[in-house]
């Protein structure tokens, strides 16, 4: 095993659905400016950079040079590392990896996504097949409608169910000073939202942001000495599943989802991660995610997961408070966002989250969604690993 | 520099359609070679069985993801079939394909033809869309002309 690695600082941008005042290298460094203020460093005492986003959405393919201003990578060894939706929480992943080999000391990890730049759907599509699955694909709002319509249909879970989650999500943002969409909504004002793709309506489902975020993960040999308090990361874990869309079979729930939590679990020891984990920044597109993803993890059984979510253990002060960042359904950048996920339990790890802080957390995990239902999970602690 | 609440000039945004005009021609390979230019003159689905796990996969594919294992064994499937998941998507959006707003409404979804075990996705036909369910019978439909493209198919007639 190599050496253990923690988040020793986290920054994130102001996120808008048009960052207009900024271009992508701009932005990029907007974040990693917060990064180095979060953890009192400066770029000379960074020695690698790691940086993603979704290449087609900005049109953009050698974003490791292109964006070297922004990032402080001039002269320092620089890669790009993109997985499509996941790409943030695989920086997340392969960031820990660099550090925990060894080979770096200090490693900045930047995600980022100027969505506003190209049409959405239409790049997500870009994404598919290009011989069988993009001619009646549309991108994430449709491949997560499929998903939402299978489920209701194994498990009755209805339109409410969904919305409660979506007020959840939607209420936490307005504690978030960053987040793109604050506004509390009710469950009338969700379930009498448009219908954008049966079932979901357009309150249901994520917006699309400028944002960027930046993390640095210090190995064990200098962690404790530049942070009063270390992230540490526990362990990680990610699944692939199928290539295409639709080889993904029914009414199981996300098959990588599932096998990344019980390896996750495994590794960990943890039996009851509802009592044991105490925060969740999950990438939840969507508010059904909200249930059948959380079915998944195994917090509850499959088929529960809407009365947990009404009796209130994922709200704020319930037993496990999930996305207090109002989460990816209030801010999405995508490149960044499994990346915001990583910063976001960071700072209530370090108890740096302000109005959106969780008393007491200890154990803290993020996760990310992505491609054709890909998984990745991190587990981060405040206390260093064995 | 100014912040984004202290505007003193106009903000621009450069416009590009370079994406747009780029033409890519993919290969379609062995194995949907087979099952595009079955389509095209004989309006049947060839799918291909894992001899493994014995799934058969519709359009087929080289490799069983599950199984690691190379497929050889060429299977006919459909043209029933049984809706296993869909949407009706109403958002518009630019479809990649064509640089043009694809027309919504439409309904899709995923579909389970008789002795496949893979699902393969197309247009949901039907003057009523609320029979389209997950578990609704279905029958495949062809375009009368043929290209050997997935646009052969016409999608998927919902039958009472």
């Amino acid at each position: 095993m190599g050496k253990r690695a923690a988040i020793i600082g986290a920054g994130q941008t102001y996120h808008k659905s048009i960052r207009r005042d900024v271009n992508g290298q701009e932005l990029i460094n907007e974040a990693v400016t917060r990064a180095l203020e979060d953890a009192e460093l400066t770029i000379d005492d960074i020695d690698g950079v790691v940086i993603g986003n979704m290449d087609h959405f900005e049109g953009i393919n050698y974003v490791d040079c292109w964006s070297i201003d922004g990032s402080g990578g001039f002269m320092k060894p620089t890669m790009k590392l993109c997985t499509g939706g996941t790409t943030g929480t695989t920086l997340g992943i392969g960031g820990y990896h660099m550090v925990a080999s060894g080979m770096f000391e200090k490693l900045l990890v930047i995600g980022w996504e100027k969505n506003s730049e190209s049409d959405t759907t239409g790049a997500i599509v870009t994404a598919t097949d290009p011989i069988l699955d993009r001619g009646v694909m549309a991108g994430a709002l449709a491949g997560l409608a499929i998903e939402a319509s299978e489920y209701a249909a194994a498990y009755g879970a209805t339109s409410k169910d969904a919305a409660r989650v979506s007020v959840r999500d939607r209420g936490n943002a307005c504690n978030n000073p960053y987040a793109h969409l604050r506004k509390e909504v009710t469950l009338e004002e969700v379930l009498s939202s448009p219908v954008i793709s049966d079932p979901l309506r357009l309150l249901d489902m994520c917006p699309r942001t400028d944002g960027a975020c930046a993390v640095i993960y210090a190995s064990e040999d200098v962690a404790e000495k530049i942070c009063p308090q270390p992230v540490w990361v526990v362990k990680t874990a990610n699944r692939h599943s199928y290539s295409r869309f639709a080889d993904i079979k029914g009414q199981t729930g996300m098959l990588s989802l599932t096998i990344a939590a019980k390896e996750l679990w495994a590794k960990t020891g943890i039996k009851e991660p509802l009592k044991e984990i105490d925060v969740v920044e999950m990438y939840q597109p969507y508010s059904w995610g909200g249930l059948i993803w959380f079915e998944d993890m195994g917090f509850c059984k499959k088929g529960e997961g809407p009365k947990f979510i009404w009796d209130g253990v994922t709200d704020m002060d319930g037993e496990c408070p999930f996305n207090p960042s109002g989460g990816v359904i209030s801010t999405n950048p995508i490149g960044a966002t499994g990346l915001i996920r990583c910063a976001e339990v960071a700072h209530q790890i370090m108890g740096k989250a302000g109005d959106r802080q969780v008393p007491d957390v200890e154990l803290a995990l993020a996760t990310g969604f992505g491609g054709c239902f890909w998984s990745d999970m991190i587990l981060y602690s405040k206390n260093k690993p064995a | 520099m100014s912040t984004e609440n202290e505007q003193e000039v106009e903000l621009l945004t450069v416009h590009s359609r370079t994406d747009v005009e780029q033409v890519f021609n993919y290969s379609a390979g062995r194995y949907l070679n087979r099952f595009l230019v079955e389509m095209r003159d004989n309006a049947r689905i060839i799918g291909v069985k894992c001899p493994k796990c014995g799934i058969v996969y519709a359009p087929p594919k080289e490799i069983c993801d599950p199984c690691y294992t190379e497929m050889t064994e060429p299977v006919e499937v459909g043209p029933g079939g049984t809706i296993r998941n869909f949407t009706i998507l109403r958002a518009p959006f630019v479809d990649p394909e064509t640089g043009q707003a694809k027309p919504v409404p439409y309904a899709f979804g995923n579909v389970q033809l008789d002795g496949a075990g893979s699902l393969i996705q197309n247009y949901l036909l039907t003057d009523d869309d609320s029979k389209i369910k997950v578990g609704a019978r279905v029958k495949i439909e062809f375009h009368e002309k043929r290209t050997g493209n997935m646009r052969d198919i016409k999608g998927f007639r919902l039958i009472d």
